[in-house]
Parts: structure tokens; sequence; C-alpha cells
């Protein structure tokens, strides 16, 4: 059972009060962009075997959609952070790099 | 190899069972071969094993990280069934299904397949149309299933409480040649058909690179060392994402776990095997007694191969309205497997941007019934470049809007 706090109201939960949302930080490819981006847009994805970042939203609490960074093998969640960015932000990047050393780092 | 017989059973039984020998060979990795395939699970098993057979191409490897039959083969519910909406899907499916019937004839190894008979409860006047929905389309697609009434689900399952206190059970799709198979004895039967054509099934050889030259494979790299290949089939479900990582693609795919649980022991009570998809349950009762029991998936990207203890209280919660005599079985074993899901919930059987690196993949949470067909097929597309049955599963699909959208028509359990 992963517990994840919402970076909107605070609340620290069991998995159960939120619902995943995929893949973080995805460009997004609309009408008139090239094939190949609209489908790696659509489809494509990361699926790392380590550090994911991807989307949650608090469901049964604020409703708000906010972004996490968290390990697929050892489920350890590094930290949340607001949706309202394009990368992750540098202290979830440096909490992430202290326990994950041989981390390839945000791409 | 010795043959499998009642006689052989007799001749041994006269000699302490010293004569049985080993039912495939561990051999050290030669420097070359035609196709290497990796991933020993069933998928990867069943094309080597009709490469050789259909298509006369024995010089083969089948390389695995772990052991023989470790992954989803061994983790998944046994289910075979073929009632898909789709045509290319149905035509896969049932291929499989037609191809586990004589099995254990055709690689002289007992598979304990058991054509039980596989219900799908409908449970809400939207799940009943989309049943009957099914019912017309596999009639067209040749495949053999009935809506029936509650009654007749009643007397194929005895057990079952029609009214439930949310959802009572309004009919079911009824497949009477599906059923059950014992899974590792898939794996086994096809690794000893394989090593017994001269093949090498090669386990605790994990791949940690794949070489290329123009545009096409070479060599793997692994941990027994370089092994060249002419055609290199990739075939190892949750791990797709990372091999297709080292061989330079990107694929429609992510990586959930799925879990299942067990039962004490207990008599025969239930001969066929029922899903309730929209309570997300499923349950058959095997040949020791257990109560199988499968549930749906976790929503998140997951690498660990195990369960998360909310998901066993949701789907056993939702047998006990169903099944109210299972309430004070204690649960034996619980385990959890990686599955590999598609945007369409399709599996992927496809040539890749590498030329001679083929790839299968995608089958989600419902790969173990398509284990023939799809080594029948994904033979087929590396030997020949092409199979009427892959033609619909290619990896352009999704840039092509030609999606097979099962999503829907299979439910989320499988």
């Amino acid at each position: 059972m992963l517990l994840l706090t919402c970076p909107c109201c605070g609340v620290t939960a069991e998995e159960t009060e939120f619902a995943p949302g995929g893949e973080a930080h995805l460009k997004r490819f609309g009408p008139g962009s090239a094939d190949e981006d609209y489908e790696s847009y659509m489809f494509n994805r990361k699926n790392p075997r380590g550090v994911h970042f991807e989307r949650w939203r608090h469901a049964y609490g604020c409703g708000k959609w906010f972004l996490a960074a968290r390990d697929t093998v050892m489920l350890e969640v590094f930290g949340t952070y607001p949706a309202q960015t394009t990368e992750p932000p540098a202290e979830i990047v440096e909490k992430i790099k202290a326990r994950r050393p041989d981390w390839e780092g945000y791409a | 190899m010795p043959r499998y017989s009642a006689f052989a059973i007799a001749r041994e039984a006269f000699r302490q069972h010293k004569g049985w020998g080993e039912a495939w060979k561990s051999p050290e990795p030669r420097d070359h071969y035609d196709v290497v395939i990796v991933g020993a699970g069933g998928h990867g098993l069943a094309t080597a094993y009709y490469l050789g057979h259909r298509f006369g191409i024995r010089n083969v490897a089948v390389i695995e990280k772990g052991w023989l039959g470790g992954g989803n083969t061994g983790r998944n519910t046994t289910i075979i069934r073929s009632n898909y909406l789709q045509d290319p899907s149905a035509a896969i499916y049932e291929k499989s299904r037609a191809l586990y019937e004589t099995l254990s004839q055709q690689l002289n190894y007992n598979i304990m397949f058991s054509p039980r008979g596989v219900m799908m409860l409908a449970q809400t006047e939207h799940e009943k149309r989309g049943y009957l929905r099914t019912e017309r389309a596999n009639a067209l697609q040749g495949v053999d299933t009935r809506f029936i009434s509650p009654a007749e689900v009643k007397k194929l399952v005895p057990i079952i409480n029609l009214d439930g206190p949310r959802y009572p059970v309004l009919g079911a799709l009824w497949q009477a040649r599906a059923g059950t198979a014992r899974h590792d004895a898939v794996a086994w039967g096809y690794a000893r058909a394989c090593s017994d054509m001269g093949m090498h099934v090669i386990e605790q050889c994990a791949v940690t690179g794949v070489e290329s030259a123009g545009g096409e494979v070479t060599a793997v790299n692994t941990t027994k060392g370089t092994i060249g290949c002419k055609k290199l089939g990739i075939v190892v479900a949750g791990h797709s994402g990372a091999l297709a990582d080292m061989a330079g693609f990107r694929l429609p795919v992510e990586s959930v776990a799925l879990q299942a649980l067990v039962s004490e022991p207990i008599k025969p009570c239930m001969d066929v095997v029922v899903m309730a998809n929209t309570v997300h349950g499923y349950m058959s009762q095997s040949d020791k007694g257990e109560m199988v029991i499968g549930g749906g998936a976790d929503g998140f990207n997951n690498y660990t191969q195990r369960g998360s203890w909310h998901h066993v209280e949701e789907t056993v919660r939702a047998l006990v309205e169903t099944f109210p005599m299972i309430s004070r079985l204690k649960m034996l074993r619980q385990w959890g497997g990686i599955v590999d899901m598609t945007g369409d919930r399709s599996p992927i059987i496809s040539k890749t941007p590498l030329g001679n690196c083929f790839i299968n993949c995608g089958w989600g949470t419902g790969g173990f019934k398509a284990t023939p067909g799809s080594g029948w097929a994904m033979a087929e597309l590396m030997a020949k470049g092409h199979s009427p049955l892959t033609d619909a599963f290619t990896l352009s699909r999704f840039r092509e809007g030609r999606f097979i959208d099962e999503s829907v028509a299979a439910g989320v359990a499988h």
C-alpha cells in the first residue's frame, strides 16, 4: 500500500484514496503535428524499471491532480509536487539522487 | 529422450524410477544460432517449438534470465477461452484453444487440459447486452459460445448466489469448450520438445544488450557471453520495455502488477470456471481442490511481482457476494505477476524498427490462454516474415489508428 501526500491539500493518505493517472510531464502533440509525435504522445511510454514520474489524482479528497516521483521496483515514493510543472523540481531530483546514486537522471 | 507412456511408467516402476533422465538439457550457449528467442516462458518456448516443428528451423536458442516458466507462465490462473469480440483476437485465441485440445498428445507431455467450460457472468444490463453482442460476433467467427439464462447458470454452478445484493446474475456468456490447463506443464512440455529437437534452452542467462549492424540485429550480449543470431525474437512480457530499450525502440506498453490467490483445498464444489467482470473477480477449482481466485490489475506502473492487500480484499469481497459458501475459506497463497498492457489491451506480434528483430508482447492480463496460438503465429512471422494471424497485431497499428479494442469486449479480468 502506497502512502502519498497530496501537495494541494497536504493530506497524507493510503493509495486507495488516490487514482493513478499514468506518466507525467508528457508533451502534448495535437492536431497538425507529425504522426510520430502524435503516436508517441498518445501511446509510447517510458515504463522504466526504477524511478518513475507519474500523475495522481486525490480522488476521494480534494479532487486535485498532482505529480509524484516513485520507484516502480521498490515502490518507494520520493516525493509529490504540484502538477503545474513541465519537469521534476530540483529538490525532488536531489532527493532521488541521494537515494539512487546510479539513477541516470530525468531526460 | 524416452517417450512418456503407460508402458514407460510400468517399466520404470520395476527399476525404482531411475531411467527417466532429464526432461530437457541445460547446455552452455554456442557462439551463434540461426534464431535466438529471449524469454523461456510459455510464449517463447512455443515460438521455438513451432519454428522447429512447422518450419524445420532447429538451430535455435531460448535464453532466460531466471528459471524456465518462472514469470507469468507460472503466475496466472490457467484459464483458457476464446470468446473475444474482435475478429483478429477471436482468430488467434481460437487457434490457441484448438491447439490446447491436442497439445498433450502433440508434446507427449500431460498438460492436464480440462475443457470444463468458462462462464462470464452478466451482472448489469449493459454487460448482458455486451455479451449478447459477443455471442453473435462469436457465431460469425466460428467460436462456439452461447448466452445462457440465470437458471442454466444455477444448474452449472449450484454454489452460486443469483440474487446478490449489489449485482444479481442476469445470465452468462458460456463457452463449453473453454477450460483450464496445468500452466507449468505447458512450459515444461514445450521445453522438453524443443530440447528433443536439439534446441538449446539456456536458463540463468540475462540479456544485457542487443548488437546490430546496418540496421539489422547481429547478436545479443548476455551474462553468459555474446551470442550471435540471424534473427532475434523478444518474448519477455512485463520486461519488454527494457529489452526494447536495448534494441533501440520504444513500445506502447506499460507494466503493471496483476495478482491471484488460492484458498485451502476443499472437496469438489464447482466444475466450471466463473468470471465476474463487473465486480472484478474470477474463480475456478484446481484439481487439488483449491479455489483459484484472480482479480483486477493495479492502476500504476509496477515491477514488483507481488500483489497488494486492498485488491485481495476487493476481489474476495465481490466473490463472497456471488459465492456465499466461500466466506469462511482460508487463503493459502497470494502472488503477483508483471503484465504488459497496451493502449488497446491487445497484444503486439510484430516486426520492429530493428531489422530481423521481432517482438511478441502486450498480452496484458490474458497471455496464458494464448500460449500455443501465440507461438504458432510468432514462429510463422519469424520464419516467413508474415502470418495471417499476426497481420492485425503490428506495432504500427497505434500510429495508423487500427486498434483492436478489447478493453471493453473482454472486461478487465482475463
